[in-house]
């Protein structure tokens, strides 16, 4: 009887640690994000305030190791803009389509191929995209380049967004070609009765009755193409001035972090201004976050 | 005129059927010719000297990154794996439905998983590399994977969690056992699988992974004595042979044995992802 008490209480005892064992780890993902916002925040925004939040936001000269240096990130702003837009201009229509016809014409046969090919385009690491764009996509572009423009080596913003439009493929793909499914059957059925042809029911009815699902898509695919860093950092130039042409080199916010990091002097404003620029991307990132967030609540809620 | 608006119409479709046919034709083709172009160009590469235990300037070996690769993964999902499973048992099992924490978790795990890598590895850096003093070491790469595998982790095993079936809970509890027992008796073996799949996701993003590990792990070529030196995983050393100019057939060779290891784990998770749905559904 005794005996039976002690093994219930140990008993109890396990059940009450164990369940805040868990709950505890579940914390640990809030903590570690905390430590990363305070980690970025506590070393950046000195920086910041240094260099001046719209010297540093609208200046357009990067020139950390001169004298005086000079912190302005306009060129990486505006080069991962431009870079991003490209890759939605290229990646955004094929993705779409090809979503299209992944769920209202594609073939059985020709599903079962073509969809295992969209989830291995997903799974292809960024630095063999980048690789392949080295090899590959520079040189074209190059040959395109001097033919147009008369000079120039290929690693550009134009390069780059080829690339980073083949990469947020998969993400559109894939969400789009979800969202058209969940679009009602129904709606293809009344179109066709009313006698539209099947093609323009798919197009004036499933589609627009989707949008808000491609739409997040495209917004998860920018967040995707933003991002990016080994792929762009292989392909762009990373030449740290305003962008000047797309058949020319920029430099994006990843691509700053990542070509300087490794010189930057720990604790130095130099390597505090990279960290300022790691913000600035994260607030890019939450931007997009909560742009997603409103548009596939807006669905929800439809 | 009726004529004319119905060929319009007509005009219409074949344009519409056409583009759609070309875009994903399109999109097939990217995948063909870029895996094509690195097999075509690598596999005559893949020589003796480049699975040389030791690497030389000379032989540019990828044997120590493949096996410095697999440890960052070990060690990894040492971390990972226990953390999120936890995390999930927490939210699936324990937490009340719609309660505070869970949605603060849940919005936490979500940013976490939009984070871009190179952020990752500034944090790194910065927390485990400089403050924390582990110098760029195996260990420092490994504890920043971990937290950007994590929200991976957990969704993937919340899933499997929530598949399996509640008579299962209900019987075992009805036995008369309690919450822990039923967790790890019942509740856990049923969702292996379905673990296992989130687990082969979180190896193939280790092994693909690249920024965050430039400034956490390093770029030392050779196989590290201890936790704390530094290494260079495969597609870090893919990174660096890309970068010189006279290895340009070695890093041909060198990615095709990168994409064909994360293409073989990505299929394996899809595989058993795959025998997971068929099986529920029947």
């Amino acid at each position: 009887m005794v005996g039976g008490n002690t093994m219930n209480k140990i008993r109890k005892i396990r059940e009450f640690v164990m369940a805040k064992v868990f709950m505890v780890c579940a914390l640990i993902s809030v903590l570690a994000l905390t430590v990363i916002f305070l980690f970025l925040l506590v070393n950046g925004l000195p920086a910041i305030r240094e260099i001046g939040l719209f010297n540093f936001l609208f200046g357009r000269i990067w020139t950390p190791v001169s004298h005086p240096p000079s912190f302005g990130i306009l060129p990486m702003i505006l080069g991962s803009v431009y870079i991003t837009l490209g890759a939605i201009i290229v990646g955004v229509p094929i993705g779409i389509f090809t979503a299209i016809f992944l769920a209202y014409i594609c073939p059985k046969k020709l599903y079962a191929m073509l969809k295992p090919a969209v989830n291995l385009l997903a799974g292809i690491p960024s630095v063999i995209y980048g690789f392949f764009g080295m090899v590959v996509v520079v040189p074209l572009v190059g040959r395109i380049s001097v033919l147009l423009t008369g000079g120039g080596t290929g690693a550009s913003i134009f390069a780059a967004s080829l690339l980073l439009g083949i990469m947020i493929l998969p993400t559109v793909i894939n969400i789009s070609e979800s969202a058209i499914r969940a679009a009602p059957n129904s709606y293809y059925e009344g179109a066709l009765a009313l006698g539209s042809s099947p093609m323009r029911s798919i197009f004036f009815v499933i589609v627009p009755a989707a949008k808000s699902g491609i739409l997040a898509s495209i917004i998860l695919g920018i967040g995707r193409a933003i991002g990016e860093t080994m792929a762009v950092l292989m392909v762009a130039g990373n030449q740290a001035r305003m962008p000047i042409s797309v058949f020319r080199g920029a430099r994006t916010l990843t691509a700053n972090v990542a070509m300087e990091m490794g010189y930057a002097e720990v604790g130095s404003l130099h390597s505090n201004a990279l960290i300022a620029t790691g913000i600035v991307l994260f607030v890019f990132i939450f931007a997009i976050n909560v742009l997603f967030t409103i548009v596939t609540r807006k669905h929800k809620g439809a | 005129m009726d004529i004319k608006k119905s060929n319009r119409k007509r005009h219409l479709d074949t344009l519409l059927t056409a583009t759609t046919w070309t875009f994903a034709v399109l999109t097939l083709t990217a995948l063909m010719f870029i895996v094509g172009h690195i097999l075509i160009n690598g596999v005559p590469h893949l020589t003796p000297s480049l699975f040389e235990m030791r690497w030389t300037t000379e032989n540019v070996s990828m044997m120590p990154s493949i096996l410095s690769t697999a440890m960052m993964v070990v060690i990894t999902l040492c971390l990972v794996v226990p953390l999120g499973m936890f995390t999930s048992i927490y939210l699936v099992e324990y937490a009340k439905k719609g309660s505070r924490y869970v949605k603060v978790i849940r919005q936490a795990t979500e940013i976490l998983a939009g984070i871009p890598s190179i952020v990752y590895g500034l944090f790194g850096s910065l927390f485990f590399v400089n403050f924390m003093g582990l110098g760029l070491s195996l260990i420092a790469g490994a504890l920043t994977l971990s937290i950007m595998v994590l929200p991976l982790v957990i969704r993937t095993t919340e899933e499997a969690l929530k598949s399996v079936s509640d008579g299962f809970r209900e019987g075992a509890f009805a036995l008369g056992s309690g919450k822990l027992r039923v967790v790890f008796r019942i509740v856990l073996p049923s969702a292996v699988p379905g673990i296992l799949a989130g687990v082969i996701l979180a190896t193939g993003r280790i092994v693909g992974e690249t920024a965050a590990l430039i400034f956490t792990a390093g770029t030392a070529p050779n196989i590290p004595q201890n936790l704390y030196g530094s290494v260079r995983t495969l597609a870090v050393h893919m990174w660096s042979l890309s970068g010189e100019a006279f290895h340009t057939n070695e890093a041909y060779a060198t990615a095709v044995v990168l994409l064909l290891i994360v293409l073989i784990i990505n299929t394996v998770a899809a595989a058993i992802a795959k025998a997971l749905n068929s099986g529920r559904i029947k």
